[in-house]
């Protein structure tokens, strides 16, 4: 076993809109250090290499959801990718389907906005709650499987990896399929299905999807994207034939 | 010259901005909200382990209430803390849970039968009542007697803040996404807004408000070693202290988490110690209990802090070419309490260390993690100094934590502050004083000046390479402003942070677009976080004793009798590199909790002369009042309710209390 580090080359799909400079490949070389993850490569690079470059990292560790890009062609979050599971070169782009800002940074916080707003991502009830007053009861069992679909980090990397949202701009996607699941299994949450139908029942909601599962794979969460578009597809039929 | 105007600007999008600018909307003002990144981004996100507030659901928390949960926080703070906003907090968390639940906040719930735990490194049964089943569950955290932290999982902040975030949407809040305030608009009295930079144009702008708000978080990016996103850099504090007037109090309290992974400093939640985990040293031996054998890993923060560096020192850590660390075992608490109630702890040390916490046990040494101290408010979340201006969350020293916070009140307090400062804003804008009276000429001063300072960075002559001067203030705070603070090192520290500062000013830039330029971000933040560093280290160096996360070696004990106080820093003119230091005493002859041994640590303190009579009297006021419940008591001895406003008074039901 060799004990000199290894050199790599991080090639980055570099572009700034704002200042009309097109898209184009550059590579900057690191030396490799133990337990090292792209958003310490990364850093170093803007530190001593290239004080422009852009990118979003927030928290670091997995939790914020800022910092997906594709790697090597792969829709992922930088930081928790080590440099050990990767080649000598590892080629990163910003995240297709959402608006450029520069080099790998896109803006997802506008697009989740607007699926939050389009797809009312709230709980809908009409009574005010007795705040000084026991809370509703709520079964353990169901409020951890509530949790399993809220754990959605809205990376985006789902997106990215979708294949219908490449051609179909208005294709809500894996994650606003998987938000309306959630709310749908929320007993707080007084819409109907008739409701979610009004949402989704059409080939922007759940039947334009393909299940192609570009993005069921990439979730770097886990979420059980697969079983809940299947499953939503088939109440969604239920309704529409009602 | 672009200006937007509207009734309440809140600056941050946390859980204690969103919280506030929902309060002020559904009172029928305009919110703005700005916020460096998509609000769901922000780091009450990282939050893991959970949120406190007495509701006595389960077995371990029967009993529980307001009382024992102020007790708790009043020790925790190291008698630091403002007791009455202490109350206030305690009174409105149970609200702020149920809201939270009704908003969609997954809560564990409680779950009737027995049911297997760990507790002191045994198995234990716990039967859990039927009357509570399906009620909000707790688990345990340290420096508390009852069992009163509610929890989603280890993923709390997540689903809070995703929760209120759509409550934001739902009342169609506007978010300003990517924008910084740099500086806030004022005359010397009265707020009026912030100049604005958009971090992808550059471009600034004005936003005039009749309320601003600041809610940007911690500072703990002044530190090198810390559990803090990156944009925990305390911009919005530092704004405040920029404008001359607002104060920032003690802000040498920081607050340093025990069980970070080594060396990354990323956080594993106190849920892990919660919920059975042990700390153990090189040979595998469970040293806790030998330093504090009532609470042993469930002391409160700043004792297992320093009793880990304690121990490290004594040469029992665990040696790596990185320095030394401790072990966390949580092995003992099974696969599937780790897989399920502990997945982001197994997901980081997967991701980061590449081990699986059921079989191996984890690496850990403390790390910078909150600042209790911030922007001086009063109990309703007005800032001192500057009418117009209020701050909540961390960014702000409502002082509920004094020199150490629990584990769990942060995030309850974000919620709560805001929901107390969203009603006062709403008042404020609704009153006289809350008229916007301000001339455009004072506006384009202000923005005039901001854009002065960008394109003297820009353009100036200077040489000085911004990156590395943040990673010396950095290393400078971590080395010598830490756990174990010491005259000398304080000393050296706060000469050496006045000469970054003065270097600061000749940053050059070699990128000179306006737009998105993270160099120039760099360099312009690095300029007032040295501001806030030399708070710390000063605060710290002239702080002559020990108390709670304050730590003197050469000041080792508490003492009452001098420093039972709160610093006040504020910072006059742009060339002083030292803040100006005062103090505000707090009130012995009116604490309900007065100054005492905190059930752990070290039991050393020199006493307040008036603590003995007040000790007294308080005994007689609840002999006088035997036979009254514990609201009565609890009245007589420290009235809060003027304090609570109006939508949040009543009194808090429990399963099985009576409340009349
Ligand atoms: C890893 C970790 C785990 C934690 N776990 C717990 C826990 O289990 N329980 C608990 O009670 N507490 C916990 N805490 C503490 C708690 O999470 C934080 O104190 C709390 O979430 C802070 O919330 P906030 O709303 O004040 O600020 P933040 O959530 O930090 O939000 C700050 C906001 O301000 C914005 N902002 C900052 N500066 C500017 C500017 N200049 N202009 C515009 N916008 C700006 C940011 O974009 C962001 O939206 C934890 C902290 C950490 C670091
Ligand atoms: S299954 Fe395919 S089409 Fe459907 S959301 Fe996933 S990636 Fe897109
Ligand atoms: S569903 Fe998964 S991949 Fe998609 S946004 Fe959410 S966390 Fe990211
Ligand atoms: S930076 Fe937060 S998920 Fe990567």
């Amino acid at each position: 076993m060799s004990t000199s580090p290894r050199i790599l080359t991080l090639r980055v799909l570099r572009s700034s809109p704002v200042e009309g400079e097109a898209p184009h490949w550059e590579d900057f070389r690191v030396e490799e250090a133990e337990g090292m993850t792209l958003f310490l490569a990364l850093t170093e690079v803007r530190e001593r290499l290239a004080p422009s470059l852009q990118f979003d990292f927030v928290c670091r560790a997995g939790i914020c959801g800022s910092c997906g890009m594709l790697i090597d062609g792969k829709p992922g979050l930088a930081c928790c990718a080590l440099t050990r599971d990767h080649g000598t070169t590892i080629t990163l782009a910003p995240l297709p389907v959402f608006e450029l800002i520069g080099d790998l940074s896109v803006n997802t916080g506008k697009w989740m906005r607007g699926t939050a707003e389009r797809l009312e991502t709230w709980i809908h009830s009409a009574a005010k709650p007795d705040l000084t007053a026991v809370e509703p009861r709520m079964e353990p069992e169901l409020a951890e499987a509530i949790y399993e679909l809220d754990r959605c980090i809205e990376c985006g990397c789902c997106v990215a990896g979708c294949g219908t949202l490449r051609m179909r701009e208005e294709f809500v996607g894996a994650i606003g399929l998987n938000k309306i699941a959630r709310f749908r299994l929320d007993p707080r949450d007084e819409r109907s299905d008739e409701d979610f139908y009004d949402l989704i029942g059409d080939d922007t909601g759940v039947f334009g999807c393909m299940s192609l599962l570009g993005c069921h794979d990439v979730c770097p969460k886990g979420l059980p994207l697969q079983t809940q578009i299947a499953f939503l597809r088939r109440k969604m039929v239920a309704v529409g034939l009602k | 010259m672009r200006i937007v105007y509207t009734d309440v600007l809140v600056v941050g999008g946390g859980l204690a901005g969103l919280r506030a600018a929902v309060g002020a909307r559904r009172r029928g003002q305009d919110v703005i909200i700005l916020s460096l990144v998509p609000p769901k981004r922000s780091h009450s996100a990282a939050a893991q382990g959970g949120m406190q507030a007495s509701l006595g659901n389960t077995f371990k928390g029967a009993g529980d209430n307001e009382d024992v949960h102020f007790e708790d926080t009043v020790r925790g703070s190291d008698w630091g803390c403002d007791q009455e906003v202490a109350r206030l907090f305690v009174h409105a968390a149970p609200q702020a849970v149920r809201e939270l639940a009704a908003w969609g906040v997954p809560w564990n719930r409680v779950k009737a039968g027995p049911r297997q735990v760990v507790m002191d490194g045994q198995h234990v049964t716990l039967t859990e009542p039927e009357a509570s089943h399906g009620l909000i569950a707790a688990r345990d955290f340290g420096g508390t007697k009852k069992w009163r932290t509610c929890y989603v999982s280890d993923g709390t902040g997540h689903a809070m803040l995703y929760a209120v975030s759509d409550q934001a949407v739902a009342e169609r809040i506007p978010v300003h996404e990517r924008t910084e305030a740099v500086a806030l608009i004022h005359d010397g009295t009265r707020c009026h807004g912030a100049i604005v930079r958009d971090l992808v144009t550059g471009e600034l702008s004005a936003y005039v408000a009749k309320a601003t708000c600041i809610a940007t978080g911690g500072f703990g990016r002044i530190y090198r070693v810390t559990t803090n996103a990156l944009i925990n850099e305390g911009i919005g504090a530092a704004i405040a202290l920029e404008t001359g007037v607002a104060t920032l109090a003690n802000m040498e309290a920081v607050q340093f988490h025990p069980t970070t992974i080594f060396p990354a400093g990323i956080l594993v939640t106190e849920g892990c110690r919660g919920d059975g985990g042990l700390l153990k040293d090189a040979s595998g031996h469970r040293f806790m209990p030998d330093y504090e054998p009532e609470k042993k890993e469930l002391a409160s923060r700043d004792v297992v802090s320093r009793r880990m560096e304690e121990h490290i020192r004594a040469g029992h850590g665990v040696k790596t070419r990185f320095g030394d660390h401790l072990w966390l075992d949580i092995t003992l608490l099974g696969a599937q309490h780790i897989n399920g109630k502990l997945r982001e702890v197994k997901e980081i040390c997967q991701h980061f260390l590449g081990i699986d916490p059921v079989k191996d046990m984890i690496p850990v040494r403390p790390a910078q993690h909150y600042s209790m101290g911030g922007i001086r408010t009063d109990a309703a979340g007005q800032a001192r100094g500057l009418a117009g201006l209020f701050a909540c969350g961390e960014a702000a020293c409502w002082d509920l934590h004094g020199f150490n916070r629990l584990g769990g009140n942060s995030v309850a307090e974000t919620v709560v502050a805001g929901m107390i400062v969203g009603e006062t804003m709403a008042d404020f804008v609704e009153s006289s004083a809350g008229e916007l009276q301000v001339s455009t000429a004072l506006v384009r001063e202000f923005l005039e000046r901001e854009q002065a300072k960008i394109d003297t960075l820009l353009h100036g002559n200077g040489k000085e390479n911004a990156s590395e001067l943040m990673r010396r203030m950095q290393d400078i705070m971590t080395e010598k402003v830490g756990i174990f603070r010491r005259g000398d090192l304080l000393q050296e520290a706060v000469d050496e942070l006045q000469a970054l500062l003065l270097r600061s000013r000749k940053i050059g830039i070699d990128t000179k677009r306006a737009g998105a330029n993270p160099e120039l971000v760099t360099a312009y933040r690095l300029q007032k976080m040295l501001k806030l560093a030399l708070c710390v280290a000063y605060g710290a160096l002239q702080r002559t004793e020990s108390r709670g996360a304050h730590f003197r070696e050469d000041y080792p004990r508490r003492d009452d009798a001098s420093w039972l106080k709160r610093t006040l820093a504020t910072w006059h003119d742009d060339f002083q590199t030292l803040p100006t230091l005062a103090y505000e005493s707090l009130d012995v002859t009116r604490m309900e909790l007065p100054p005492g041994w905190r059930g752990y640590g070290a039991k050393n303190a020199i006493e307040h002369p008036a603590t003995e009579a007040r000790v007294a009297e308080v005994a007689t006021i609840r002999s006088a009042f035997e036979r009254a419940d514990r609201y009565t008591v609890q009245q007589a001895l420290m009235p809060f309710d003027h304090l609570v406003p109006e939508a949040f008074r009543g009194r808090n039901a429990r399963p099985g209390e009576q409340t009349s």
